[in-house]
């Protein structure tokens, strides 16, 4: 680190956080008017800890310390249906007995905000990362950004409750981070200031509320197939109009805290021949590699999707035009035999580009398999060997499974 | 299906019923396959089809059973059950 930006940080104001103490500390000060979750590991730190908040009165929020995560999802969908902002949290099985309730939320339109901490579907039982959970709702109508470590998780939180609240938008968000890699893991964490937090949210007013007498509303009657294609229209246009609102608060998020948030984060793209996609934690691991590796000479970059519904399409294809060789990196298995969902939906976004690189998918870190530098260098090795043959050995790979 | 019914762009999101008493709107006797029909001449108006009716189909006027409406009736049959001189026939649509 260089002496200025280790000035920097000093002057930071950074607390010794896990991941999943950050989204605590972003609920704190959020302060949702109800929280309403089920503990379950890795997430179970975070209802943990805002527990103790709601108990040492340090926030206002109804806790409702539910008996499933059926019964949490139902909870928030009342609650955020009356017009209070509501949160969430869940890992892996618990979202997987939310299920119903996940896609009544999203399509009731209610701007629930849950982090999720990534963990393995059962079974055999796992209780480390993966993405199958989160993955396994990319089409349940949650609006999806994943977070590289505790601070962008931190920080998805906050931004999750505009985004989710706009006008344009109203969905349900996803606040995903990796389990215990980042949710168990240590960092020091720069938290805003309270206010500065309070003043960015603002207040939630619901233009209907299911509470309003005056007013009477019905929320989730029966549909038909008179108009509920038409309910489905709608949320595919609410997702659209996401792509396009979301960069608008991203904007205002930067200059109030002074980050620079995207859709998609590239490194070292601009001039790179090769690069390597990847969610959440691994670009992490990645961004080090990519800096070894130029060190050798080699052109190879990363794009890290922060956004993966709504799927930034035009940014991602965009990243990719220039280069020979893309190798796109899933933690989780589709199961369709054609690869991973990161895979197939990137790859099928490049089949409009007139200028698209050859693609190729590494399943990787099922169950929590750790992965490292060395096997991303391999990655970035396949790639040379890819731009240099311009033939594809293996179009599906499986990174650190044991043969 | 449809066709004359508003668009998704006119609707409220979320299938949302943006106020009440709605169900007037909704015709539900078209669900119906068979519909009671009173026999007036032996009708007695002790009202128990009024009572028991649980769409609120059977109109009174004056105190007396006057007619059914068509337009909420599903045709349960339930009026023509618990009519004690049996004066309610379900006939098919």
């Amino acid at each position: 680190m260089k002496v200025q930006e280790k000035e920097k940080m000093a002057k930071k104001n950074l607390t010794a956080l896990t991941g999943d103490q950050a989204i605590t500390e972003a609920m704190r000060q959020i302060e949702p008017d109800v929280v309403a979750a089920y503990p379950i590991t890795p997430q179970t730190e975070i209802v943990m800890g805002f527990s103790q908040l709601v108990a040492d009165g340090k926030v206002k929020t109804e806790m409702i310390p539910v008996e499933s995560e059926h019964s949490a999802m139902s909870a928030c969908v009342g609650s955020s249906a009356s017009g209070a902002r509501t949160m969430t949290a869940t890992s892996a099985n618990g979202l997987a007995l939310m299920w119903e309730v996940v896609y009544i939320a999203a399509s009731l339109r209610l701007p629930i905000v849950m982090p999720v901490v990534n963990r393995a579907l059962s079974g055999p039982i796992n209780i480390h990362c993966d993405h199958s959970d989160t993955m396994g709702a990319r089409d349940s109508g949650w609006i999806q950004v994943y977070s590289e470590n505790g601070q962008e998780a931190y920080e998805n939180a906050i931004v999750a409750v505009r985004i989710a609240e706009h006008k344009n938008i109203m969905l349900p968000v996803m606040v995903c981070q990796d389990g215990f890699i980042t949710s168990h893991a240590v960092e020091g964490i720069d938290l805003f200031p309270d206010d500065k937090v309070k003043q960015f949210i603002g207040e939630y007013k619901r233009e209907h509320s299911l509470l309003d007498v005056e007013n009477p509303v019905t929320y989730g009657p029966l549909d038909l197939q008179d108009f509920y294609f038409e309910h489905k229209r709608q949320q595919v246009e609410a997702m659209g109009n996401a792509l396009n609102t979301i960069p608008e608060i991203l904007d205002e998020f930067n200059k109030t805290f002074g980050r620079s948030h995207d859709l998609v984060e590239g490194y070292r793209l601009d001039d790179a021949e090769t690069a390597i996609v990847v969610l959440s934690s691994t670009a992490g691991t990645t961004r080090v590699v990519v800096d070894e590796l130029r060190k050798e000479g080699m052109k190879v970059g990363l794009l890290k999707p922060r956004f993966f519904r709504p799927f930034p399409k035009e940014r991602i294809m965009k990243s990719l035009s220039n280069l020979k060789a893309v190798a796109i990196l899933d933690r989780s298995e589709s199961f369709s035999t054609l690869g991973g969902p990161l895979f197939n939906e990137i790859k099928s976004a490049l089949y409009e580009s007139d200028r698209r690189p050859l693609a190729v998918n590494y399943v990787f870190g099922l169950g929590g398999r750790d992965i490292f530098p060395a096997d991303i260098k391999k990655v970035y090795k396949e790639l040379e060997e890819i731009k240099k043959t311009r033939k594809i050995r293996s179009l599906i790979s499986y990174l650190g499974v044991r043969e | 299906m449809a066709g004359k019914e508003k668009g998704w762009k006119e609707i409220p999101i979320g299938g949302l019923i943006d106020r009440g008493g709605t169900a007037r709107e909704y015709k539900t006797g078209s669900w119906r396959t068979f519909k009671p029909v009173v026999d007036k001449t032996k009708c007695i108006n002790c009202l128990q089809c009024w009572i028991y009716c649980p769409d609120s189909s059977v109109i009174v006027k004056d105190g007396k059973m006057a007619e059914f409406d068509y337009d909420y009736c599903k045709g349960c049959g339930i009026c023509a059950s618990i009519c004690p001189v049996k004066c309610i026939k379900m006939e098919k649509e």
